[in-house]
């Protein structure tokens, strides 16, 4: 059944080439945990995206229930946890996957870091994933507010008060980020709001599409 | 070897689908489960809200009645205002909602002039009769809904939820 469907639309379209170009490539051995498990390593950068999938997913579903008002977004976000089926879970995902992406994207930096994989030719990678590293922080910067709770709060006026410790510049960015002179509130929440869920996950697959093609086009870096 | 019904390459794929689908659906099933929550909830039946009419004041001619109460959509709580119109039939009191059948307007008793003893949508010009009965030939395709009521202890309409009409 499945097999008819695919050929139905490949002998019209031709999609075989598409996704061999995409899927069918060498795994070296020196990459891969069958023949040496410390290759498990390589599979960082995988895992990274794994949870980085999770975490685009249980944010589109959260968003569901989600208010980025200050007068709601607490309530909206204990009425989603408590109320709402496997609100626990799915706001749990979203919570601990947070952290879990930054602690693969870390161990996938560091085997990128102690095989060398860095060299040239493949030092523009790394400048891609250090924008990658940097949006990342962002959306957990971004998205911590966003529960409009006292831990959320405080963290974000001491995020906000290192930001504006920036010489000259300073005073700029924390109106910038925050909406206004001194309130952090109402135009502070809307803003991280549009960042989390916009902005910097669009710089993310514009990056993350680059990471992925630059990999495809050099190669995986060869053994020590 | 080469008899085998089931090829490596087959084993393979079938075991790395299944277990692939599975953590698929392990991770999706709470997201699908969250998002269709609201279908799924099951809501209590309403409260009766006392209105400020006293049934004995209630004539035999349809009259706009508002009633106000609390409703809570999910974590935001306010005052809304409903309009049930009421009229006194034989020994007992009819509330008829105002929600048009058609596409969900809202009627009003004698708003076309030309129909002054029946409830008149001005969306499609739909019309229904006295006791919420649809015209044939005008766009509603079934009668008004009626609300629940009943009387307090001082005398004065309580009206409930909208159910479908009993009186046609
Ligand atoms: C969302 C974050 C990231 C994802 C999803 C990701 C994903 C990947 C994947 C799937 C690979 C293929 C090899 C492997 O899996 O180990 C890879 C390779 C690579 N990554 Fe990342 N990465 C991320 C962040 C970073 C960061 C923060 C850096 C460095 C600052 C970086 C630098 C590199 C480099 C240089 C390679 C090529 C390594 C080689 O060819 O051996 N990546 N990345
Ligand atoms: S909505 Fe009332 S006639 Fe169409």
């Amino acid at each position: 059944m499945l097999n008819k469907i695919y050929d139905w639309v490949d002998e019209r379209l031709d999609i075989t080439p598409i996704w061999r170009d995409i899927a069918d490539h060498e795994v070296p051995e020196h990459v891969n945990p069958a023949h040496h498990f410390s290759a498990f390593v390589y599979c960082f950068g995988g895992l990274t995206f794994f949870v980085t999938v999770i975490q685009i997913l249980s944010g589109m579903f959260l968003t569901m229930y989600y208010v980025p008002d200050i007068e709601n977004a607490w309530n909206s976000v204990y009425y989603l946890q408590n109320e709402v089926a496997f609100g626990e879970i799915v706001r749990g995902m979203h919570h601990w996957g947070a952290s879990l992406v930054i602690v693969m994207m870390f161990l996938h930096t560091l085997r990128v870091f102690f095989t060398g994989s860095y060299k040239k030719p493949r030092e523009l990678n790394w400048m891609v994933g250090v924008g990658i590293f940097g949006i990342m922080l962002g959306l957990g910067f971004t998205g911590y507010l966003l529960p409009w709770d006292m831990k959320a709060l405080f963290a974000t006026k001491v995020g906000i008060e290192i930001a504006a410790s920036v010489p000259f510049i300073g005073g700029m960015i924390k109106t910038l980020l925050a909406g206004d002179e001194v309130i952090l509130g109402a135009q502070t929440l809307t803003r991280f709001f549009a960042i989390h869920v916009f902005f910097l996950p669009a710089a993310l697959f514009g990056l993350l599409a680059a990471h992925f093609i630059l990999i495809r086009r050099q190669g995986i870096s060869g053994p020590l | 070897m080469s008899n085998n019904k089931v090829t490596r390459r087959q084993f393979l794929s079938y075991t790395l689908t299944g277990v692939g689908g599975f953590m698929a659906a392990g991770m999706l099933m709470p997201m699908v489960r969250f998002a269709i929550d609201p279908v799924l909830q099951k809501k209590d039946g309403g409260d009766f809200v006392t209105t400020d009419v006293a049934v004995a004041d209630i004539t035999e001619e349809p009259t706009r009645v508002d009633f106000t109460f609390e409703q809570v959509d999910a974590w935001y709580t306010s005052e809304v205002t409903n309009t049930a119109w009421v009229y006194k039939s034989g020994d007992s009191i009819v509330a008829l909602s105002p929600i048009c059948k058609h596409l969900g307007c809202t009627v009003n008793w004698a708003g076309d002039a030309e129909y002054p003893d029946q409830f008149f949508c001005p969306c499609h010009e739909g019309r229904y009769e006295k006791n919420g009965k649809n015209v044939p030939g005008t766009p509603p395709l079934g009668p008004l809904d009626v609300f629940e009521v009943r009387e307090s202890a001082d005398g004065l309409l309580e009206i409930g939820m909208a159910v479908p009409n009993n009186l046609v």
